[in-house]
């Protein structure tokens, strides 16, 4: 018996459900132009925030590349024995926040400047009699930031003659990436609020015009939650529907982008973000900005008529 | 049935709407608020489906007391109470047949259960061949007669009608009006708020006169009392 009607009450709650749903759908084609507005509303605004977070996180992973490269040249006193520069190696190691220390023999150094110089190299090949270079311990940071440090340190152990990681360049490579992350940041929250902003206006707007409807529902003795729904819904697909044009430019975009980055591969520096998976990734932010935004609004549009 | 003790009702910008109203209505009435403009008349129709609440004082239907029936509960009192005003107001954006059966669907009656009600109203008042028009495409009468089919499609017990002949011409109203009785026959109470001298001294039931905020006159099988 119980269980009888608490089956019917549960067929019930899922039949209103589907009816919420279905009244959703057609409220989005009874609304006409209202529609036609919040989805253009939530369109432009989703290309805006789609076209910038691309160009945001590429910004980053490319400060990122950088920063990796970053790297401490310690180069041995030329006077230290093997035992001293085995010891130094050790000693290096056991400083914090060390990631490798790789060493590099002057014949190994000249080796690379050589190759570095291309044809003009060859007028070093001269040196190779009478090496004037350095023993060198290329040394990477676990965190790029903590190069500055890390080279202080290694300055003052024994055996060291000079520390070389183009001090000035760094600190201002490091400062520089750090106030334009910092910039990116409040810009893509903006602009993330403008949008929201202006989407649940839009959506407010058509609310507005049906707060009529809304007061004969609760005449006729509609619960607030009953005359809620069908709005949710409708926001949610108001917001999905509006993220399908903004997933397509993002989409055919990138796509487009990559190949004429990957057509110019000589900038080894401009190595932007793979399409797969970093377009799908963006095309998914998008689409839950999109029905995030489209609930939020029509939710928040809705609690003002629905106090009497 | 409605019940109503020392009710009071001063809106927000000072105007005192009621003034020590009393009133008892036995379930199955037909009862038509008279009283000139601003007399009360709305307060008092609009206080028994609790869109408003009385300052001080007690409103009880079916022996619930609306001064301090939760906000949550007002739907429950609603489908209780069937209203019907002069502006219809029905849903412009559905069909007949939707603004009728959005008041069953509301209650979470089957699919099957709505379909075969709503047409029962329909027949009831004559627009069966009206419920894929929206309200647009009919007649004030029409929409008024829609209005009622709303109003009792879920079987109130009381139905409230805010001067429901105040946009229709005459021979509309009278059709409107014999609804109204066979409704009124079928047991459930009508509360008719009204200007129509005519249908008031014609149809003669219980007539409550409200001026300034009290009851006036209570006469059963009264007159409208009033020029115009």
């Amino acid at each position: 018996m119980l269980g009888t009607r608490i089956g019917e009450s549960m067929a019930m709650k899922f039949r209103t459900m589907t009816r919420h749903i279905r009244e959703g759908f057609k409220n989005i084609a009874r609304n006409g132009w209202m529609t036609v507005a919040s989805i253009a509303a939530v369109t432009t605004t989703l290309i805006l925030v789609g076209a910038f977070l691309a160009l945001m996180l590429n910004l980053n992973q490319m400060a990122n590349k950088v920063e990796e490269d970053v790297k401490i040249n310690t180069l041995i006193d030329r006077t230290a024995d093997p035992d001293v520069i085995t010891e130094l190696g050790k000693e290096i190691k056991d400083i914090n926040g060390i990631d490798s220390v790789v060493f590099s023999s002057n014949d190994e150094e000249l080796e690379k400047l050589i190759n570095s110089m291309g044809d003009d190299g060859k007028s070093w090949e001269l040196f190779e009699q009478d090496n004037p270079l350095n023993h060198v311990y290329i040394i990477r940071a676990q965190n790029p930031e903590d190069t500055m440090k890390i080279a202080e340190k290694v300055e003052k152990l024994d055996g060291v003659q000079e520390v070389n990681y183009g001090e000035d360049v760094v600190q201002r490579l490091f400062e520089f990436n750090k106030y334009a992350r910092n910039i990116g940041l409040v810009l893509i929250i903006g602009l993330v609020f403008t949008a929201i902003f202006l989407i649940s206006n839009t959506i407010k707007i058509t609310i507005m015009a049906r707060s009529r409807e809304i007061g004969i529902m609760k005449l006729v003795g509609a619960t607030n939650g009953f005359i809620r729904w069908p709005f949710f819904v409708e926001g949610l697909l108001l917001g999905v529907i509006g993220s399908i044009i903004p997933i397509g430019v993002v989409l055919g975009g990138y796509d487009y982008l990559e190949k004429v980055v990957s057509g110019q591969n000589k900038y080894a520096f401009v190595d932007i973000l793979p399409f797969n998976p970093f377009a799908w990734q963006l095309s998914l932010i998008i689409l839950a900005i999109g029905a995030l935004i489209g609930t939020w609004g029509s939710v928040m549009s809705i609690r003002k008529f629905l106090k009497v | 049935m409605i019940l109503m003790k020392d009710v009071y009702k001063t809106y927000s910008n000072g105007v005192t709407a009621l003034n020590s109203l009393n009133v008892d209505i036995d379930q199955g009435e037909f009862v038509y608020i008279v009283g000139p403009s601003g007399a009360g008349k709305s307060t008092f129709v609009k206080l028994i489906y609790r869109e408003e609440r009385p300052t001080t004082g007690s409103v009880f239907i079916n022996n619930v007391d609306l001064s301090t029936l939760k906000e949550r509960k007002v739907p429950y009192l609603r489908r209780d109470v069937g209203v019907i005003f002069q502006d219809f107001k029905l849903l412009p954006k559905l069909t007949i047949y939707e603004n009728i059966a959005f008041a069953l669907e509301v209650i979470e009656e089957s699919p099957r259960a709505i379909r075969k009600r709503v047409m029962e109203v329909l027949e009831q008042v004559g627009l069966k061949n009206k419920a894929r028009a929206i309200p647009d495409e009919l007649s004030g009468g029409e929409q008024q007669r829609v209005s009622i089919a709303r109003a009792i499609v879920n079987h109130p017990k009381i139905v409230i009608a805010d001067e429901p002949t105040g946009n229709l011409d005459p021979d509309t109203s009278w059709e409107i009006m014999r609804t109204f009785e066979k409704i009124n026959a079928s047991g459930t109470t009508i509360i008719m708020a009204t200007h129509s001298k005519e249908i008031v001294n014609t149809i003669k039931k219980r007539v409550i006169a409200i001026e300034g905020g009290l009851i006036v006159r209570d006469e059963n099988r009264g007159e409208y009392g009033y020029e115009i």
